[in-house]
Protein backbone atom coordinates (compact mmCIF):
# COMPACT_ATOMS: atom_id res chain seq x y z
CA UNK A 1 0.00 0.00 0.00
CA UNK A 2 1.67 3.45 -1.12
CA UNK A 3 1.85 6.14 2.01
CA UNK A 4 -1.25 8.20 2.10
CA UNK A 5 -0.71 10.17 5.31
CA UNK A 6 -1.28 13.00 2.57
CA UNK A 7 -5.19 12.57 2.66
CA UNK A 8 -5.67 11.61 6.57
CA UNK A 9 -5.73 15.11 7.82
CA UNK A 10 -7.32 18.06 6.09
CA UNK A 11 -5.10 20.76 7.00
CA UNK A 12 -1.34 20.52 5.72
CA UNK A 13 1.01 21.92 8.48
CA UNK A 14 2.29 24.37 5.56
CA UNK A 15 -1.46 26.14 5.95
CA UNK A 16 -1.17 26.45 9.96
CA UNK A 17 1.23 28.63 10.95
CA UNK A 18 0.23 32.65 11.19
CA UNK A 19 1.49 34.43 8.58
CA UNK A 20 1.41 37.93 6.81
CA UNK A 21 -2.42 39.50 5.37
CA UNK A 22 -3.66 36.07 6.31
CA UNK A 23 -7.05 37.78 7.21
CA UNK A 24 -6.84 38.40 3.04
CA UNK A 25 -4.87 36.28 1.09
CA UNK A 26 -5.34 32.99 2.21
CA UNK A 27 -2.36 31.18 0.26
CA UNK A 28 0.42 31.83 -2.42
CA UNK A 29 1.49 29.50 -5.02
CA UNK A 30 4.33 29.33 -7.42
CA UNK A 31 4.57 26.20 -9.92
CA UNK A 32 7.25 26.09 -12.67
CA UNK A 33 6.82 23.26 -15.88
CA UNK A 34 10.45 21.99 -16.78
CA UNK A 35 10.64 19.03 -19.52
CA UNK A 36 13.71 16.48 -20.27
CA UNK A 37 15.72 16.97 -23.23
CA UNK A 38 15.06 14.48 -26.08
CA UNK A 39 11.73 13.16 -25.50
CA UNK A 40 8.68 13.40 -26.35
CA UNK A 41 5.98 15.28 -23.72
CA UNK A 42 3.31 13.26 -21.90
CA UNK A 43 0.82 13.52 -24.53
CA UNK A 44 2.52 11.70 -27.03
CA UNK A 45 5.40 9.88 -24.38
CA UNK A 46 4.82 5.81 -25.01
CA UNK A 47 4.77 3.65 -22.03
CA UNK A 48 8.20 3.30 -21.94
CA UNK A 49 9.35 6.74 -22.09
CA UNK A 50 7.44 7.82 -19.37
CA UNK A 51 8.34 5.27 -17.10
CA UNK A 52 11.77 6.81 -17.92
CA UNK A 53 10.90 9.78 -16.87
CA UNK A 54 9.43 9.15 -13.69
CA UNK A 55 12.44 6.66 -13.01
CA UNK A 56 14.71 9.02 -13.78
CA UNK A 57 12.75 11.95 -11.51
CA UNK A 58 12.61 9.83 -8.74
CA UNK A 59 16.09 8.93 -8.84
CA UNK A 60 17.17 12.15 -7.93
CA UNK A 61 15.26 12.36 -4.85
CA UNK A 62 18.49 9.35 -3.63
CA UNK A 63 20.41 12.81 -3.59
CA UNK A 64 21.50 15.24 -1.21
CA UNK A 65 20.10 18.28 -2.47
CA UNK A 66 16.28 17.86 -2.08
CA UNK A 67 16.71 16.62 1.41
CA UNK A 68 17.01 19.96 2.85
CA UNK A 69 13.27 20.46 1.93
CA UNK A 70 12.48 17.77 4.13
CA UNK A 71 11.38 14.20 3.39
CA UNK A 72 9.75 13.42 0.16
CA UNK A 73 7.46 10.39 -0.15
CA UNK A 74 6.35 9.69 -3.61
CA UNK A 75 2.91 8.54 -4.65
CA UNK A 76 2.30 6.65 -7.83
CA UNK A 77 -1.19 8.04 -9.14
CA UNK A 78 -2.22 4.20 -10.76
CA UNK A 79 -1.35 2.77 -7.26
CA UNK A 80 -4.27 5.41 -5.51
CA UNK A 81 -8.04 4.74 -4.71
CA UNK A 82 -10.23 7.22 -6.27
CA UNK A 83 -10.99 9.13 -3.29
CA UNK A 84 -7.38 9.62 -2.11
CA UNK A 85 -7.14 11.03 -5.53
CA UNK A 86 -9.72 13.24 -4.90
CA UNK A 87 -8.44 14.74 -1.24
CA UNK A 88 -5.30 14.93 -2.91
CA UNK A 89 -7.05 17.63 -5.58
CA UNK A 90 -8.71 19.40 -2.42
CA UNK A 91 -5.39 19.98 -0.84
CA UNK A 92 -4.20 21.13 -4.52
CA UNK A 93 -1.42 18.54 -3.78
CA UNK A 94 -1.84 17.33 -7.33
CA UNK A 95 -3.99 18.82 -10.29
CA UNK A 96 -7.32 17.44 -11.67
CA UNK A 97 -5.31 16.20 -14.80
CA UNK A 98 -2.73 14.35 -13.38
CA UNK A 99 -5.74 12.42 -10.92
CA UNK A 100 -7.22 11.93 -14.04
CA UNK A 101 -5.51 11.57 -17.00
CA UNK A 102 -1.77 11.19 -16.85
CA UNK A 103 0.46 7.73 -17.41
CA UNK A 104 2.91 6.98 -15.30
CA UNK A 105 2.29 10.07 -13.31
CA UNK A 106 3.53 10.21 -9.69
CA UNK A 107 3.73 13.06 -7.10
CA UNK A 108 6.65 13.79 -4.83
CA UNK A 109 5.46 15.24 -1.61
CA UNK A 110 7.43 16.83 1.10
CA UNK A 111 6.30 15.94 4.97
CA UNK A 112 4.85 19.47 5.37
CA UNK A 113 3.25 19.32 2.02
CA UNK A 114 4.45 22.74 0.65
CA UNK A 115 6.56 20.95 -1.73
CA UNK A 116 4.31 18.77 -4.51
CA UNK A 117 6.20 18.17 -7.15
CA UNK A 118 4.29 16.24 -9.95
CA UNK A 119 5.83 14.35 -12.80
CA UNK A 120 3.96 13.53 -16.18
CA UNK A 121 1.22 15.63 -15.73
CA UNK A 122 1.18 18.14 -19.09
CA UNK A 123 4.83 18.59 -18.92
CA UNK A 124 7.53 15.92 -16.79
CA UNK A 125 7.98 17.73 -14.36
CA UNK A 126 6.33 20.45 -12.66
CA UNK A 127 7.33 21.64 -9.32
CA UNK A 128 5.01 23.28 -6.62
CA UNK A 129 5.70 25.43 -3.34
CA UNK A 130 2.81 26.80 -1.62
CA UNK A 131 2.80 28.80 1.45
CA UNK A 132 -0.24 30.00 3.62
CA UNK A 133 -1.19 34.19 3.28
CA UNK A 134 0.68 36.48 1.02
CA UNK A 135 4.28 35.04 0.63
CA UNK A 136 4.81 34.92 -3.07
CA UNK A 137 8.12 36.04 -2.96
CA UNK A 138 9.09 32.87 -0.76
CA UNK A 139 7.29 30.27 -2.76
CA UNK A 140 8.94 31.54 -5.60
CA UNK A 141 12.51 31.39 -4.68
CA UNK A 142 12.17 27.84 -2.72
CA UNK A 143 10.47 26.76 -6.29
CA UNK A 144 13.47 28.39 -7.66
CA UNK A 145 16.46 26.02 -5.77
CA UNK A 146 14.27 22.84 -6.15
CA UNK A 147 14.07 23.45 -9.58
CA UNK A 148 18.18 24.02 -9.71
CA UNK A 149 18.41 20.87 -7.27
CA UNK A 150 16.55 18.56 -9.86
CA UNK A 151 18.72 20.59 -13.12
CA UNK A 152 21.74 19.50 -11.46
CA UNK A 153 21.19 15.95 -12.29
CA UNK A 154 18.76 16.60 -15.67
CA UNK A 155 18.97 17.77 -18.72
CA UNK A 156 15.71 20.37 -19.45
CA UNK A 157 14.85 21.27 -22.88
CA UNK A 158 16.05 24.83 -23.39
CA UNK A 159 16.28 26.95 -25.95
CA UNK A 160 18.13 30.20 -26.16
CA UNK A 161 15.08 32.01 -27.59
CA UNK A 162 12.13 30.65 -26.12
CA UNK A 163 13.17 29.69 -22.75
CA UNK A 164 11.86 26.59 -20.86
CA UNK A 165 10.29 24.44 -23.81
CA UNK A 166 6.29 23.66 -22.46
CA UNK A 167 3.69 21.09 -23.82
CA UNK A 168 1.23 24.16 -23.82
CA UNK A 169 2.82 27.36 -25.54
CA UNK A 170 0.95 29.36 -22.85
CA UNK A 171 3.81 28.14 -20.05
CA UNK A 172 6.96 28.55 -22.52
CA UNK A 173 9.53 31.16 -21.37
CA UNK A 174 9.63 30.67 -17.87
CA UNK A 175 7.39 28.26 -17.41
CA UNK A 176 6.11 29.86 -13.99
CA UNK A 177 2.52 30.60 -13.17
CA UNK A 178 2.35 32.43 -9.54
CA UNK A 179 -1.12 32.75 -7.99
CA UNK A 180 -2.27 34.34 -4.78
CA UNK A 181 -5.81 32.64 -2.98
CA UNK A 182 -7.78 36.00 -1.72
CA UNK A 183 -10.75 36.31 0.14
CA UNK A 184 -12.24 39.41 -0.76
CA UNK A 185 -16.02 39.64 0.55
CA UNK A 186 -16.33 43.52 1.27
CA UNK A 187 -15.39 44.30 -2.56
CA UNK A 188 -18.18 40.89 -3.58
CA UNK A 189 -20.81 42.73 -1.07
CA UNK A 190 -19.96 46.75 -2.18
CA UNK A 191 -20.17 45.56 -5.95
CA UNK A 192 -16.48 47.08 -6.75
CA UNK A 193 -15.62 43.40 -7.32
CA UNK A 194 -15.81 43.69 -11.28
CA UNK A 195 -13.80 46.68 -11.79
CA UNK A 196 -10.95 45.61 -9.51
CA UNK A 197 -10.86 42.10 -11.49
CA UNK A 198 -10.93 43.82 -14.54
CA UNK A 199 -8.11 46.15 -14.08
CA UNK A 200 -6.17 42.89 -12.89
CA UNK A 201 -6.55 41.68 -16.25
CA UNK A 202 -5.20 44.62 -18.27
CA UNK A 203 -2.02 43.74 -16.84
CA UNK A 204 -1.30 40.62 -17.93
CA UNK A 205 -2.80 38.81 -14.89
CA UNK A 206 -5.80 36.45 -14.30
CA UNK A 207 -8.58 36.28 -12.25
CA UNK A 208 -10.93 32.70 -11.52
CA UNK A 209 -13.42 32.29 -8.87
CA UNK A 210 -13.22 29.39 -7.35
CA UNK A 211 -16.05 26.81 -7.97
CA UNK A 212 -17.63 24.29 -5.95
CA UNK A 213 -19.62 21.41 -7.42
CA UNK A 214 -22.45 23.55 -9.24
CA UNK A 215 -20.99 25.86 -11.81
CA UNK A 216 -20.99 29.53 -9.67
CA UNK A 217 -18.29 31.07 -7.93
CA UNK A 218 -18.75 30.49 -4.69
CA UNK A 219 -17.75 31.80 -1.05
CA UNK A 220 -15.86 35.21 -2.63
CA UNK A 221 -12.46 33.29 -3.18
CA UNK A 222 -10.46 34.52 -6.04
CA UNK A 223 -7.04 33.04 -7.77
CA UNK A 224 -5.19 35.50 -9.09
CA UNK A 225 -2.08 34.70 -11.50
CA UNK A 226 0.27 35.62 -13.92
CA UNK A 227 -1.04 35.02 -17.54
CA UNK A 228 2.50 35.22 -18.83
CA UNK A 229 5.31 33.58 -18.99
CA UNK A 230 7.29 34.70 -22.30
CA UNK A 231 9.49 38.00 -22.70
CA UNK A 232 9.38 38.70 -18.47
CA UNK A 233 11.00 37.85 -15.79
CA UNK A 234 10.41 35.90 -12.87
CA UNK A 235 10.90 38.61 -10.53
CA UNK A 236 9.33 40.91 -12.93
CA UNK A 237 6.55 38.71 -13.03
CA UNK A 238 6.66 37.83 -8.84
CA UNK A 239 6.66 41.55 -8.57
CA UNK A 240 3.91 42.69 -10.54
CA UNK A 241 1.79 39.67 -8.94
CA UNK A 242 2.57 40.80 -5.75
CA UNK A 243 1.89 44.71 -6.46
CA UNK A 244 -1.08 43.48 -7.66
CA UNK A 245 -1.82 41.46 -4.78
CA UNK A 246 -0.65 44.68 -1.95
CA UNK A 247 -3.50 46.70 -3.61
CA UNK A 248 -6.71 44.02 -3.78
CA UNK A 249 -5.59 43.96 0.11
CA UNK A 250 -5.54 47.70 0.47
CA UNK A 251 -9.14 47.88 -1.51
CA UNK A 252 -10.45 45.26 0.34
CA UNK A 253 -9.32 46.32 4.05
CA UNK A 254 -10.93 50.12 3.14
CA UNK A 255 -14.20 48.49 1.76
CA UNK A 256 -14.22 46.70 5.27
CA UNK A 257 -13.73 49.60 6.85
CA UNK A 258 -16.52 51.17 5.36
CA UNK A 259 -19.11 48.48 5.82
CA UNK A 260 -18.52 48.41 9.44
CA UNK A 261 -18.55 52.29 9.57
CA UNK A 262 -21.65 52.51 7.54
CA UNK A 263 -24.05 49.08 8.16
CA UNK A 264 -22.00 47.49 11.12
CA UNK A 265 -25.48 46.23 12.38
CA UNK A 266 -26.51 44.36 8.59
CA UNK A 267 -23.10 42.79 8.31
CA UNK A 268 -22.83 41.54 12.28
CA UNK A 269 -26.56 40.30 11.87
CA UNK A 270 -25.44 38.52 8.14
CA UNK A 271 -22.38 36.97 10.11
CA UNK A 272 -24.31 35.64 13.27
CA UNK A 273 -26.83 33.92 11.20
CA UNK A 274 -24.81 32.36 8.69
CA UNK A 275 -22.79 31.24 11.87
CA UNK A 276 -26.19 30.60 13.36
CA UNK A 277 -27.15 28.27 10.52
CA UNK A 278 -23.78 26.46 10.00
CA UNK A 279 -23.83 25.57 13.93
CA UNK A 280 -27.47 24.27 13.51
CA UNK A 281 -28.25 23.21 9.98
CA UNK A 282 -29.04 20.01 8.99
CA UNK A 283 -28.30 20.14 5.66
CA UNK A 284 -25.89 22.05 3.61
CA UNK A 285 -25.24 22.04 0.46
CA UNK A 286 -21.27 23.13 -0.91
CA UNK A 287 -22.45 26.23 -2.20
CA UNK A 288 -24.71 27.58 1.34
CA UNK A 289 -21.38 26.29 2.96
CA UNK A 290 -18.73 28.16 1.05
CA UNK A 291 -21.12 31.10 1.88
CA UNK A 292 -21.95 30.86 5.34
CA UNK A 293 -17.83 29.90 5.64
CA UNK A 294 -16.84 32.95 3.83
CA UNK A 295 -19.07 35.46 6.16
CA UNK A 296 -18.24 33.67 9.36
CA UNK A 297 -14.44 34.28 8.21
CA UNK A 298 -15.14 37.84 7.92
CA UNK A 299 -16.75 37.99 11.43
CA UNK A 300 -13.70 36.57 12.60
CA UNK A 301 -11.44 39.28 10.96
CA UNK A 302 -14.00 41.69 12.12
CA UNK A 303 -14.01 40.88 15.14
CA UNK A 304 -17.60 40.37 15.59
CA UNK A 305 -16.87 37.02 16.32
CA UNK A 306 -13.92 35.15 18.42
CA UNK A 307 -13.93 31.61 16.71
CA UNK A 308 -13.24 29.67 15.05
CA UNK A 309 -9.13 30.58 14.17
CA UNK A 310 -8.15 31.09 10.91
CA UNK A 311 -6.39 27.71 10.56
CA UNK A 312 -9.67 25.74 11.85
CA UNK A 313 -11.43 27.59 8.56
CA UNK A 314 -9.08 26.60 6.66
CA UNK A 315 -9.80 22.99 7.79
CA UNK A 316 -13.24 23.09 7.45
CA UNK A 317 -12.67 24.42 3.56
CA UNK A 318 -10.91 21.43 2.74
CA UNK A 319 -12.54 18.99 5.09
CA UNK A 320 -16.63 20.43 3.38
CA UNK A 321 -15.22 19.24 0.00
CA UNK A 322 -16.51 16.79 -1.75
CA UNK A 323 -13.74 13.68 -1.63
CA UNK A 324 -12.63 14.29 2.25
CA UNK A 325 -16.35 13.87 2.66
CA UNK A 326 -16.20 10.57 1.65
CA UNK A 327 -12.68 10.46 3.16
CA UNK A 328 -14.18 10.91 7.00
CA UNK A 329 -17.34 9.18 6.82
CA UNK A 330 -16.85 5.94 4.35
CA UNK A 331 -17.71 4.92 1.06
CA UNK A 332 -19.16 6.70 -1.53
CA UNK A 333 -22.19 9.19 -0.90
CA UNK A 334 -24.96 10.35 -3.32
CA UNK A 335 -24.93 14.31 -3.01
CA UNK A 336 -27.92 14.42 -0.41
CA UNK A 337 -26.12 12.27 2.14
CA UNK A 338 -22.75 14.54 1.56
CA UNK A 339 -25.10 17.51 2.22
CA UNK A 340 -25.94 15.83 5.53
CA UNK A 341 -22.35 14.58 6.24
CA UNK A 342 -21.75 18.44 5.29
CA UNK A 343 -23.60 19.65 8.30
CA UNK A 344 -22.80 17.19 10.61
CA UNK A 345 -19.42 17.90 9.79
CA UNK A 346 -19.14 21.52 10.27
CA UNK A 347 -21.53 21.42 13.08
CA UNK A 348 -18.84 19.12 15.19
CA UNK A 349 -16.21 21.60 14.37
CA UNK A 350 -18.23 24.46 15.51
CA UNK A 351 -19.64 22.71 18.81
CA UNK A 352 -16.17 22.02 19.65
CA UNK A 353 -15.32 25.85 19.59
CA UNK A 354 -18.33 27.16 21.23
CA UNK B 1 -19.61 42.81 -15.52
CA UNK B 2 -22.06 41.08 -17.30
CA UNK B 3 -21.01 37.67 -19.82
CA UNK B 4 -20.54 38.73 -23.24
CA UNK B 5 -22.40 36.35 -24.83
CA UNK B 6 -25.42 35.98 -22.91
CA UNK B 7 -25.32 39.63 -21.27
CA UNK B 8 -27.65 37.87 -18.51
CA UNK B 9 -25.03 36.37 -15.91
CA UNK B 10 -21.92 37.80 -14.78
CA UNK B 11 -18.57 36.90 -16.06
CA UNK B 12 -16.50 35.06 -14.02
CA UNK B 13 -13.49 34.33 -16.91
CA UNK B 14 -11.71 36.65 -18.35
CA UNK B 15 -8.96 36.87 -20.56
CA UNK B 16 -6.88 39.18 -22.33
CA UNK B 17 -5.74 38.22 -25.83
CA UNK B 18 -3.14 40.82 -26.97
CA UNK B 19 -2.87 41.14 -30.83
CA UNK B 20 -0.25 42.81 -32.49
CA UNK B 21 0.09 44.68 -29.37
CA UNK B 22 -3.60 45.58 -29.19
CA UNK B 23 -5.80 44.05 -26.15
CA UNK B 24 -8.80 42.62 -26.33
CA UNK B 25 -10.65 41.59 -23.40
CA UNK B 26 -13.26 38.48 -22.91
CA UNK B 27 -15.23 37.91 -20.29
CA UNK B 28 -17.53 35.39 -20.15
CA UNK B 29 -19.95 33.36 -17.63
CA UNK B 30 -19.20 29.61 -17.10
CA UNK B 31 -22.76 28.46 -18.28
CA UNK B 32 -21.59 29.84 -21.95
CA UNK B 33 -18.10 28.42 -21.81
CA UNK B 34 -19.61 25.30 -20.03
CA UNK B 35 -22.06 25.35 -23.44
CA UNK B 36 -19.44 26.33 -25.98
CA UNK B 37 -17.35 23.09 -24.84
CA UNK B 38 -14.89 24.28 -22.94
CA UNK B 39 -14.64 23.09 -19.36
CA UNK B 40 -14.25 24.90 -16.04
CA UNK B 41 -11.49 24.79 -14.32
CA UNK B 42 -10.92 23.26 -10.53
CA UNK B 43 -13.08 20.64 -12.38
CA UNK B 44 -11.75 17.38 -12.82
CA UNK B 45 -11.71 18.00 -16.72
CA UNK B 46 -10.25 21.41 -16.13
CA UNK B 47 -10.89 24.72 -18.46
CA UNK B 48 -9.23 24.21 -21.66
CA UNK B 49 -7.55 26.87 -22.54
CA UNK B 50 -6.21 24.80 -25.43
CA UNK B 51 -9.53 25.09 -27.35
CA UNK B 52 -9.09 28.82 -26.72
CA UNK B 53 -5.31 28.38 -28.22
CA UNK B 54 -6.99 26.66 -30.78
CA UNK B 55 -9.51 28.78 -31.95
CA UNK B 56 -6.20 31.44 -32.51
CA UNK B 57 -3.95 28.81 -34.53
CA UNK B 58 -7.06 27.80 -36.54
CA UNK B 59 -7.48 31.37 -37.51
CA UNK B 60 -4.26 31.72 -37.96
CA UNK B 61 -3.30 28.96 -40.62
CA UNK B 62 -6.70 29.68 -42.91
CA UNK B 63 -5.52 33.42 -43.16
CA UNK B 64 -2.51 32.82 -43.95
CA UNK B 65 -1.98 29.48 -46.53
CA UNK B 66 -3.37 32.01 -49.18
CA UNK B 67 -0.59 33.88 -49.29
CA UNK B 68 2.31 31.85 -48.47
CA UNK B 69 1.87 29.19 -51.31
CA UNK B 70 3.94 25.85 -51.51
CA UNK B 71 4.90 25.77 -47.85
CA UNK B 72 2.16 26.64 -46.03
CA UNK B 73 1.89 25.63 -42.39
CA UNK B 74 -0.15 22.43 -43.01
CA UNK B 75 2.86 21.01 -44.38
CA UNK B 76 5.51 21.01 -41.44
CA UNK B 77 5.86 18.51 -39.39
CA UNK B 78 7.92 17.57 -36.28
CA UNK B 79 10.52 15.21 -37.51
CA UNK B 80 11.14 13.90 -33.95
CA UNK B 81 8.02 13.13 -33.03
CA UNK B 82 5.49 13.11 -35.95
CA UNK B 83 3.47 15.97 -34.82
CA UNK B 84 1.99 17.67 -38.05
CA UNK B 85 1.23 21.81 -37.80
CA UNK B 86 -2.18 21.37 -38.43
CA UNK B 87 -2.72 18.48 -34.91
CA UNK B 88 -1.17 21.34 -33.03
CA UNK B 89 -3.08 24.04 -34.13
CA UNK B 90 -6.53 21.63 -33.07
CA UNK B 91 -4.66 20.43 -30.32
CA UNK B 92 -3.18 23.66 -28.66
CA UNK B 93 -0.31 21.88 -27.51
CA UNK B 94 3.73 20.65 -28.79
CA UNK B 95 4.23 16.88 -28.87
CA UNK B 96 7.90 17.36 -27.89
CA UNK B 97 10.69 19.76 -27.53
CA UNK B 98 11.91 19.70 -31.09
CA UNK B 99 8.43 21.14 -31.77
CA UNK B 100 9.59 24.29 -31.28
CA UNK B 101 12.09 24.29 -33.89
CA UNK B 102 10.29 22.44 -36.85
CA UNK B 103 7.07 25.63 -36.23
CA UNK B 104 9.34 27.89 -35.46
CA UNK B 105 8.00 29.82 -38.46
CA UNK B 106 4.99 29.71 -38.07
CA UNK B 107 5.50 31.10 -33.78
CA UNK B 108 6.01 34.44 -33.89
CA UNK B 109 2.68 35.27 -34.41
CA UNK B 110 0.76 33.08 -31.48
CA UNK B 111 3.38 33.91 -28.77
CA UNK B 112 2.74 37.22 -29.61
CA UNK B 113 -0.78 37.10 -29.14
CA UNK B 114 -0.67 34.99 -25.91
CA UNK B 115 2.20 36.69 -24.66
CA UNK B 116 2.71 40.16 -26.37
CA UNK B 117 5.88 39.06 -26.55
CA UNK B 118 7.97 36.52 -28.64
CA UNK B 119 11.45 36.00 -27.09
CA UNK B 120 13.13 34.85 -23.61
CA UNK B 121 14.90 36.53 -21.14
CA UNK B 122 13.91 34.90 -17.89
CA UNK B 123 16.17 32.40 -16.23
CA UNK B 124 18.81 30.28 -17.75
CA UNK B 125 19.62 26.54 -16.61
CA UNK B 126 23.35 25.77 -16.29
CA UNK B 127 23.49 22.67 -18.01
CA UNK B 128 21.50 23.58 -20.99
CA UNK B 129 21.55 27.01 -20.92
CA UNK B 130 25.37 27.67 -20.91
CA UNK B 131 25.62 29.49 -24.31
CA UNK B 132 22.89 31.93 -23.63
CA UNK B 133 24.70 32.59 -19.95
CA UNK B 134 27.68 34.01 -21.77
CA UNK B 135 26.09 35.32 -24.58
CA UNK B 136 23.93 37.76 -22.15
CA UNK B 137 27.35 38.59 -20.17
CA UNK B 138 28.58 39.74 -23.35
CA UNK B 139 25.54 41.78 -24.10
CA UNK B 140 26.27 43.44 -20.82
CA UNK B 141 29.78 43.64 -20.99
CA UNK B 142 29.08 45.80 -24.15
CA UNK B 143 26.28 47.85 -22.70
CA UNK B 144 28.96 48.84 -20.15
CA UNK B 145 31.93 49.03 -22.72
CA UNK B 146 29.44 51.77 -24.77
CA UNK B 147 29.41 53.79 -21.24
CA UNK B 148 32.94 54.56 -20.72
CA UNK B 149 33.39 54.96 -24.53
CA UNK B 150 30.39 57.58 -23.95
CA UNK B 151 32.77 59.01 -20.83
CA UNK B 152 36.08 59.01 -22.69
CA UNK B 153 37.29 56.20 -20.22
CA UNK B 154 39.46 54.40 -22.58
CA UNK B 155 41.56 52.28 -20.78
CA UNK B 156 38.38 50.73 -19.14
CA UNK B 157 36.99 50.59 -22.09
CA UNK B 158 39.88 48.27 -23.30
CA UNK B 159 39.93 45.73 -20.24
CA UNK B 160 36.07 45.59 -21.06
CA UNK B 161 37.01 45.11 -25.12
CA UNK B 162 39.55 41.86 -24.04
CA UNK B 163 37.12 40.48 -21.71
CA UNK B 164 34.37 40.29 -24.39
CA UNK B 165 36.79 38.76 -27.30
CA UNK B 166 38.02 35.70 -25.02
CA UNK B 167 34.22 35.74 -23.81
CA UNK B 168 33.79 35.13 -27.85
CA UNK B 169 36.09 33.18 -28.32
CA UNK B 170 35.76 30.79 -26.03
CA UNK B 171 31.91 30.76 -27.37
CA UNK B 172 32.79 29.78 -30.87
CA UNK B 173 35.58 26.99 -29.77
CA UNK B 174 32.47 24.82 -28.02
ZN1 LIG C 1 -23.01 33.87 -20.51
ZN1 LIG D 1 7.86 17.20 -31.92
Amino acid sequence: MPNIRFTEKPLSDWMRGDAEDSEIVISSRVRIARNLQHLPFPMLATNQQSEEVLQRLTDILQYDDLGRFGTFHTLKISELDEIDKQVLVEKHLISPNLANESRNGAVLISDDESVSVMINEEDHLRIQCLYPGCQVREAWERAMVIDDAFEAHVDYAFDDRRGFLTSCPTNVGTGMRASVMMHLPALVMTHQINRILSAVSQVGLTVRGIYGEGSEAVGNLFQISNQITLGQTEAEIIENLHGVVLQIIEHERSARERLMNESMLRITDRVMRSFGILSYAAVLDSKEAAQRLSDVRLGVDLGILERPSIAAMNELNVMTQPGFLQKSFGDKMNTGERDMYRAKLIRQKLGSTL
Amino acid sequence: MLCQECNMRPATLHFTKIVNGEKTEFHICETCAKEKGEMLPGTPNGFSIHSLLSGMLDFDSSTKSHSSGHTGPQNLQCKDCGMTYTQFSKLGRFGCPSCYQYFDSRLDPLFKRVHGSTGHVGKVPVRTGGRLKVKRQIDDLKKEMQQHIVQEEFEAAAELRDQIRKLEKEMTEE
